[in-house]
C-alpha cells in the first residue's frame, strides 16, 4: 500500500468536519509479527520511553520522506526487537556493535540514511570502543542514545551511567563512586573529540522536553540528509518496570534525578568541511585484485581445466621467512583464478622472521565451510620440525613434500607418500634461497596436478614487480616440475631415505 | 448546540496499555483511564468527549505507535476552500 492511499484511508475514518493531524506513521508496521497475541502492541512496558523515542524517530523519518533510504541499526537491549516495528531497512547488530556495522553500511551505501539505535549498557559499556571511534571518525551517521540509566532487558544490573547512590540489583546498597566509580556522560565525552558535528542530550520528562527530543532527533536526520556529519542525540528516558515506578512517576523521576546529573544541552552544532573530494577513489575488488578484463588467459584457464578433485587442502609449514604464507597466498590467488572457491588462513606468531608459521589452503569446487583443515591432502614441509610436527595429519594416500634430500633417520614412517626434494639448494644453484617456496609449489603442481602452471606463472606475474627475480621464479618453478619428472615419474616411488629408485 | 471541540481523540484499546502518560500530559485534561478493562486486562485511556484542542500532545507522550490518533475541526475558510475546489473539479 504506498503511502498516499494510506493517508486518505486514515483522511476517511476522521470524523465529519475534523481532518486528522496526528496519527501512527507509515514508518512503522501496521502489524507486528514477533508474536500473534502482540501483533498490535509493541514488546516496551507501559510507559516506557523507548517507544516514545521509537515515534519521534519514525516521525522525522516520515516528514523527511526518508522511509525508503532509510537502514535502522537495532542493538541488543530492550530494543533489540525494533526491526518489528520500523518499516524501513534493518540490521541488528552484535551488543555494543551498532555504530561499527552503521559505518559498514553508511560507507558502502553513502546515498542511505543510517541510523544506530543503542541504550546505555550497549552504547556506554560494552560498546564504549565503537562508539568513541565512530564519533572520532565522525562518521556521517544518526545515534540516538536511549540513557535510563540502568540495564532493563538484563533485569536491573548498574549500568555506567546508574547514578550515585542508585540502588540496582548488582549495586544493592546504591552506586558508591569509591567502588564502581561515577556516571559516564558520554555527550560530553564525544564533545570532547573534534569530528562530531552535532551533540546534544535530550530528555522524554515533560511535555516541553518531548518536543526538544523531536526536534532534536528531527536535526540529527537532517545532518544527515545533507551530509554533514557525525550526530549524537543522548535521550533520558524513563524506565517504570526497573525502577519500580508508575509510568507517571517514572517520567518525573526523569526530571527530578536524571536530568541534574545528566544536564540537557547542545554541545556542539557545527559543520565541518569534509569536501567529497579529500575521498579515496573507490575501487572495484577486480582492480586491487589487477585482474583486467583482458586477462583473457586466466578466464580460458578457468574453462580449460578439469579440476580432478572436489575439495583439495593444502597445509603449507615452515619457519617464518621462508615464504610460507606467501606460498599460500599463491595457491589461493590460483585457485580463485581457475575459478575455484578458495580458503586460506594463516597461522603465525608474532615474529616476521624466524618462529614457525603455516597456513591452510583449500580449494573447492563448492562453498568452502571453514578454513581450517585438520587433515590435508598435501603437506608441505619447509623444514623438519614442520614434517615431524604435521606429517601424521596428512590423509592416507596423501603427499607430503619434504624440503630435504632425505628424511631424518628415526622419522616414522605415515601412510601418505613422501617426496623429497631439496627445494633450499636448487632455489641457492638459481640465485636466491627466497625462490625455496616457488620451487615446492612447482613440485606440488607436477605432482598432484591440482592446478595449472600456467596459472601459477599469471599470478607470479601479477605479483612480481622485479623482472629479474621474476625469472628466477620462473627457472625455479620449472626447476621443481623438472625434479618431479626425473626423480618420481621416471623410478616409481620415493622411498624412505628420500631417494627415487 | 454549544460550538464543538476543536480536537478529538481517538484511543485504540488493542494498543493501549493504561501507563497514563497522555491523562497526565494532556493540557485541558480532557483524556481519563477508563473504568472498564480492555482485553489485555489493563483500564485504557478514554477521551471525556469534551474541550480537546488538537494540540497533539498526547499523541507525542504515548509510547505506542497507533493508540492515539488525533484530529482537529476544520476551520470554516478551509471548509469552504475545500468546496470551491471540488467544484472547480466537476467543472
Amino acid at each position: 500500500m504506498s503511502q498516499d492511499s494510506k493517508a486518505m484511508v486514515k483522511e476517511a475514518e476522521a470524523p465529519a468536519g475534523y481532518e486528522t493531524v496526528h496519527a501512527k506513521s507509515p514508518v512503522f508496521y501496521d502489524i507486528y509479527e514477533r508474536k500473534a497475541e502482540l501483533k498490535n502492541q509493541t514488546h516496551y512496558c507501559p510507559g516506557c520511553g523507548h517507544g516514545v523515542a521509537h515515534k519521534l524517530i519514525a516521525e522525522a523519518i516520515e516528514d523527511l520522506g526518508l522511509q525508503n533510504r532509510t537502514i535502522f541499526v537495532s542493538p541488543v537491549g530492550c530494543s533489540v526487537f525494533a526491526y518489528y516495528y520500523f518499516d524501513v531497512g534493518n540490521v541488528q547488530a552484535a551488543h555494543g556493535r551498532a555504530p561499527a556495522c552503521a559505518t559498514a553500511i553508511k560507507r558502502t551505501c553513502p546515498e542511505k540514511i543510517v541510523i544506530s539505535y543503542q541504550g546505555d549498557g550497549d552504547l556506554a559499556a560494552i560498546g564504549t570502543a565503537e562508539i568513541v571511534h565512530a564519533a572520532n571518525r565522525g562518521e556521517k551517521i544518526a545515534v540516538f542514545f536511549v540513557n535510563n540509566a540502568i540495564y532493563g532487558m538484563t533485569g536491573g544490573q548498574m549500568a555506567p551511567t546508574t547514578l550515585v547512590g542508585q540502588k540496582s540489583t548488582t549495586s544493592p546498597w546504591g552506586r558508591r563512586p569509591v567502588n564502581e566509580g561515577y556516571p559516564l556522560h558520554m555527550a560530553e565525552l564525544l564533545s570532547t573529540l573534534e569530528a562530531p558535528a552535532y551533540v546534544e542530550r535530550v530528555a522524554l520528562c515533560d511535555n516541553k522536553n518531548i518536543m526538544k527530543a523531536r526536534r532534536a532527533i528531527r536535526r540529527a536526520l537532517e545532518n544527515q540528509r545533507d551530509g554533514v556529519g557525525f550526530s549524537f542525540v543522548e535521550i533520558l528516558s524513563p524506565c517504570p518496570t526497573i525502577w519500580g515506578k508508575e509510568p507517571v512517576d517514572a517520567r518525573r523521576w526523569v526530571l527530578e534525578k536524571l536530568v541534574p546529573a545528566f544536564p540537557l544541552n547542545v554541545f556542539r552544532d557545527r559543520k565541518l568541511d569534509t569536501s567529497p573530494s579529500t575521498m579515496p577513489p573507490q575501487r572495484t575488488v577486480t582492480d586491487v585484485l589487477e585482474i583486467s578484463a583482458k586477462d583473457e588467459s586466466a578466464q580460458r584457464v578457468a574453462v580449460q581445466h578439469p579440476h580432478h578433485f572436489r575439495e583439495y587442502t593444502i597445509k603449507v609449514a615452515g619457519f617464518g621467512g621462508q615464504g610460507v604464507l606467501l606460498l599460500g597466498q599463491l595457491l589461493t590467488e590460483m585457485g580463485m583464478r581457475e575459478g575455484l572457491e578458495v580458503s586460506w588462513l594463516p597461522s603465525y606468531g608474532p615474529e616476521m622472521r624466524s618462529g614457525s608459521a603455516h597456513c591452510h589452503v583449500c580449494l573447492s569446487k563448492e562453498r568452502i565451510g571453514s578454513p581450517l583443515i585438520s587433515h590435508p591432502d598435501v603437506l608441505i614441509a619447509m623444514n623438519e620440525i614442520s614434517l615431524r610436527k604435521f606429517a601424521s595429519q596428512v590423509v592416507p594416500g596423501g603427499v607430503i613434500l619434504y624440503n630435504r634430500e632425505r628424511l631424518p633417520a628415526d622419522f616414522a614412517l605415515p601412510q601418505a607418500r613422501v617426496i623429497c626434494i631439496p627445494a633450499s639448494e636448487i632455489a641457492d644453484k638459481l640465485g636466491s634461497t627466497k625462490v625455496t617456496n616457488i620451487v615446492l609449489m612447482g613440485a606440488l603442481l607436477e605432482e598432484t596436478e591440482c592446478l595449472l602452471p600456467d596459472t601459477a606463472m599469471s599470478v607470479l606475474e601479477t605479483k612480481i614487480k622485479k623482472l629479474d627475480l621474476l625469472e628466477i621464479d620462473r627457472q625455479a618453478l620449472a626447476a621443481g616440475r623438472n625434479f618431479i619428472d626425473s626423480h618420481v615419474r621416471v623410478g616409481a616411488v620415493s622411498q624412505p631415505d628420500g631417494f627415487a629408485y | 448546540m454549544a460550538t464543538p471541540a476543536r480536537g478529538k481523540v481517538a484511543v485504540n484499546i488493542d494498543e493501549c496499555k493504561g501507563c497514563g502518560l497522555c491523562v497526565e500530559s494532556c493540557p485541558p485534561r480532557c483524556l481519563e483511564l477508563a473504568p472498564e478493562l480492555s482485553a489485555y486486562g489493563v483500564h485504557p485511556a478514554h477521551y471525556t468527549g469534551e474541550s480537546c484542542t488538537g494540540c497533539g500532545i498526547c499523541f507525542y507522550c504515548c509510547p505506542e505507535p497507533g493508540a492515539i490518533t488525533v484530529y482537529r475541526l476544520v476551520p470554516a475558510l478551509k471548509v469552504v476552500a475545500r468546496q470551491g475546489d471540488s467544484h472547480a473539479a466537476t467543472l
